[in-house]
């Protein structure tokens, strides 16, 4: 395997946002036959070594173009564009205010009659701040408006933190039933 | 003379002999081992024609330790020497040990490090001692009735199971002298022995309710690949819990309250034998020992006694669900495993929760080890066309120690491995030139919250500003999901790796220690067999010749003969007072020679008196 490969090499597939994720996960089955460490078993240490490394490859390949997420982060680093979270670069404040207001309604879930109702509400309403978001990026990157798909991207990762918060007051809920 | 090598039928002879490799179940109540045979994967059975082997050693001061029923057998009477569900305590620190262990009755040894270590007869031992023990066991099984030395194992361990169990499992193998060719998740075992595999496509769900461990994954079948999508659980419930609600409401109940380490073993197995029997019938009644009254126990009463530990694996079950990244419409088949799945609630939940009928059709018992056995074959090479290809995931995120005691995580759970995973921190203090790495694995936000692996320094970082300094941690994780940490400097070069060695685990040094010991034991056991198998021969053969001088010495050996032969016969006795096989072996053979002209005196004297003075007839007559 040739690790020197992007990941959208790597797969054989075009190095857009829109990516068919069974043609994606053929192709990852395939790789894993030819390169995984238990095919290689009775092989020497260099071999195991060797397949080991590109099996780490390949899933990491293979779950950064799976999730959208981490496929539009990975467009824009093939564009040079960093957005992991020391880029702390301003963001409109009307989006901002929108994350605060979405945050503290989830602080207050647990004094809701029917959490769980609540909860499923913010993450209706996530989940479209996901879609837009993704149909932002889409666009802007295709257009090569880097710069505008950069700053979807970094709106997007406070929706996915989001996201994740909501889930895991979902999972203190059950914990708590 | 050519010994005659004799082959089981079925096995062939074959010079170019498949490589043997067994898959093992090294479970918290019972282990198997099984290997393919004529293509076929079958659980291999003991001297006693049981295949299931219960995980339970009896030590005691003066011999090897029994692994088994006929250690089981010994719970009630001897307990602190009886180690029973030992797996609960591997990879755990002994802080864990005592809150889990605390209604086991073990004894705990002070230790120095965090590693637990039980009081027997035979010492202090780690469970990580025990366990090899167990694995001993099957191995001289398995080496018993396949005829042969193995190549290596496959041994399952739960899904759930985080890196300081695995590694302690995967150094319980290395002091049992076995290789391990995969660590396997039990559940992605079970669905290989299921035969999903001949199921083209789909998605399933292995619930896997063991002794002491609880594993739900969600699996995508492809053509032969399995690949998990998401796995979940809890490393400390099982079967054992419901036994143990179940003794202690059988406590409550009773008047008597002394219940001593010996009785409440006896309790214990009184409350596995109500369960196992409130799976057939709705009511069971029981003298309890001891106070001797008798109780009446419903399966609706159980079931209330268990129904929170039940839904705490629902609970599992919808996370992992939701992990997986789909509907529970999705799920195609749900297929039960491990022994606690008999319980009707559990079938009953799980069947609410997944919507359909789970699978129930093969013993739950055996087939985590028949998969097991699967994979072993192919990774011994025995299979190379096999389509079979198993993916699995890491079950627990991994991360870093940060600012303020939080946890940042490098690798989230659920990733497919093997994986390699490096993130970048800095340091905080000006001039700072050292840092410590500390390694964690769990979900939690907080460093105490979770089960901290390792931890390491990195130093001779050179002294810079605050933030300037830039340390690339980076994570590797094996297809066992064994992880790797190594910390380089990035400006400088300085570098530092460990193979993450639990914090709770042995030391490379212990391993070898322990190896020795167990090698050097090995060989204590065989001398001291061979010398007592001496002594007796000289005892044998000593007792032979005192009856033989009392019958006939007078008439057939001069007082010479008579003083020397004696003298020779101290000299074994004496001989046979000490140590050594070898020499007792040697005054064996040399009395024997110098009392054999006595011996062929008798001989000839015994058939000149049967010839003489008898009659033919007489001669006939006995002889007959």
């Amino acid at each position: 395997m040739d690790i020197a490969q992007n990941f959208f090499e790597l797969f054989s597939i075009e190095p857009q946002f829109d990516v068919d994720t069974q043609q994606l996960s053929e192709r990852y089955r395939a790789l894993q036959r030819e390169y995984h460490p238990d095919r290689h078993a009775h092989k020497g240490d260099r071999e195991q070594r060797m397949a080991v490394q590109a099996t780490a490859h390949l899933n990491q390949a293979y779950q950064t173009l799976k999730e959208p997420l981490q496929r539009a982060q990975y467009l824009l680093h093939l564009q040079g564009i960093e957005t992991g979270e020391d880029n702390r670069r301003q963001l409109p404040g009307s989006f901002l205010m929108q994350q605060m207001e979405l945050r503290e309604s989830l602080f207050e879930v647990g004094n809701k009659s029917d959490p769980f109702a609540a909860l499923e509400a913010l993450e209706v309403e996530a989940r479209q701040l996901e879609t837009t978001g993704f149909s932002d990026f889409k666009a802007a990157f295709s257009s090569m408006d880097f710069a505008l798909a950069e700053v979807c991207v970094r709106k997007l990762q406070f929706v996915s933190k989001l996201l994740k918060e909501i889930e895991a007051a979902e999972d203190r809920l059950d914990e708590e039933d | 003379m050519a010994l005659l090598q004799i082959a089981e039928p079925g096995l062939s002879l074959d010079p170019h002999q498949r490589k043997i490799a067994v898959g093992i179940d090294l479970g918290t109540t019972n282990s198997l081992v099984a290997s393919v045979r004529n293509g076929v994967a079958e659980t291999l059975a003991g001297a006693d024609g049981e295949h299931i082997l219960p995980s339970v050693v009896h030590y005691s001061s003066d011999s090897a330790p029994i692994v088994g029923r006929l250690a089981e057998a010994k719970a009630t009477a001897d307990p602190y020497n009886t180690i029973q569900s030992i797996k609960r305590l591997m990879g755990r620190s002994a802080s864990d040990a005592l809150q889990l262990g605390d209604h086991l009755p073990y004894k705990f040894a002070p230790s120095e490090g965090g590693m637990p270590y039980l009081q027997t007869a035979a010492g202090d031992l780690s469970p990580v001692q025990i366990s090899a023990e167990i694995l001993r066991s099957l191995v001289t099984r398995a080496e018993a009735r396949l005829g042969a030395e193995l190549e290596g194992a496959v041994i399952t361990v739960p899904a759930y199971f985080d890196d300081a169990q695995r590694q302690a499992t995967k150094d319980a193998a290395q002091i049992a002298g076995l290789k391990v060719l995969r660590l396997l998740n039990e559940p992605t075992a079970a669905a290989v022995a299921y035969g999903l595999d001949q199921q083209d496509k789909g998605v399933v769900a292995v619930y896997d309710l063991g002794g002491g461990t609880f594993d739900i994954s969600v699996l995508r079948l492809t053509q032969g690949v399995f690949e998990v999508l998401a796995t979940g659980g809890d490393s400390a419930l099982g079967g054992d819990d419901f036994d143990h609600v179940l003794a202690e409401w059988m406590m409550e109940c009773s008047t008597y309250h002394a219940y001593d380490a010996s009785s409440s073993r006896e309790l214990l197995a009184l409350a596995r034998s109500v369960k196992e029997q409130l799976t057939s019938t709705r009511e069971v009644s029981v003298r309890l020992p001891l106070s001797g009254e008798t109780l009446n126990i419903s399966r609706d009463q159980f079931n209330s006694l268990i129904q929170p530990l039940v839904s705490k694996t629902i609970r599992a079950c919808r996370r992992a669900v939701k992990d997986a990244g789909i509907e529970l419409g999705d799920i195609q088949d749900v297929v039960m495993v491990g022994g606690s799945t008999r319980v009707p609630l559990v079938q009953t939940k799980v069947g609410d929760f997944f919507g359909r009928a789970p699978h129930i059709d093969i013993d739950p018992d055996r087939v985590v080890a028949v998969g097991a056995a699967l994979q072993a074959d192919i990774l011994a090479g025995n299979k190379p066309d096999s389509a079979l290809l198993l993916l699995d995931v890491l079950p627990l995120s991994l991360g870093l120690e940060t600012m303020g005691g939080l946890v940042e995580k490098v690798i989230h759970r659920n990733t497919a491995i093997p994986v390699a995973r490096a993130q970048e921190f800095t340091t905080y203090q000006d001039g700072q030139t050292a840092m410590l790495v500390h390694v964690l694995q769990g979900e939690r936000e907080l460093v105490d919250h979770c089960r901290s692996l390792a931890r390491f320094e990195l130093r001779g970082i050179p002294p810079m500003a605050a933030g300037a300094a830039k340390i690339r941690v980076a994570f590797q994780v094996d297809a066992d999901g064994l992880l790797n940490v190594s910390a380089k400097e990035l400006s400088t070069g300085v570098e530092s790796a460990v193979q993450v060695k639990p914090s709770y685990g042995l030391s490379d040094n212990e391993i070898t220690r322990m190896l020795q010991e167990s090698y050097s034991k090995a060989a204590e056991d065989r001398e001291s067999r061979s010398l007592r198998e001496q002594q007796v021969e000289a005892e044998r053969l000593v007792g032979a010749l005192r009856s033989a001088i009392a019958a006939d010495g007078e008439a057939l050996l001069s007082d010479q003969e008579l003083k020397d032969l004696e003298a020779e016969i101290n000299v074994l006795i004496s001989l046979s007072e000490g140590t050594s096989a070898a020499a007792i072996e040697a005054g064996v053979d040399h009395l024997a020679q110098v009392s054999d002209f006595f011996a062929s005196r008798r001989m000839d004297r015994s058939i000149q008196s049967a010839l003489q003075g008898q009659r033919v007839d007489q001669l006939d007559k006995e002889r007959g």
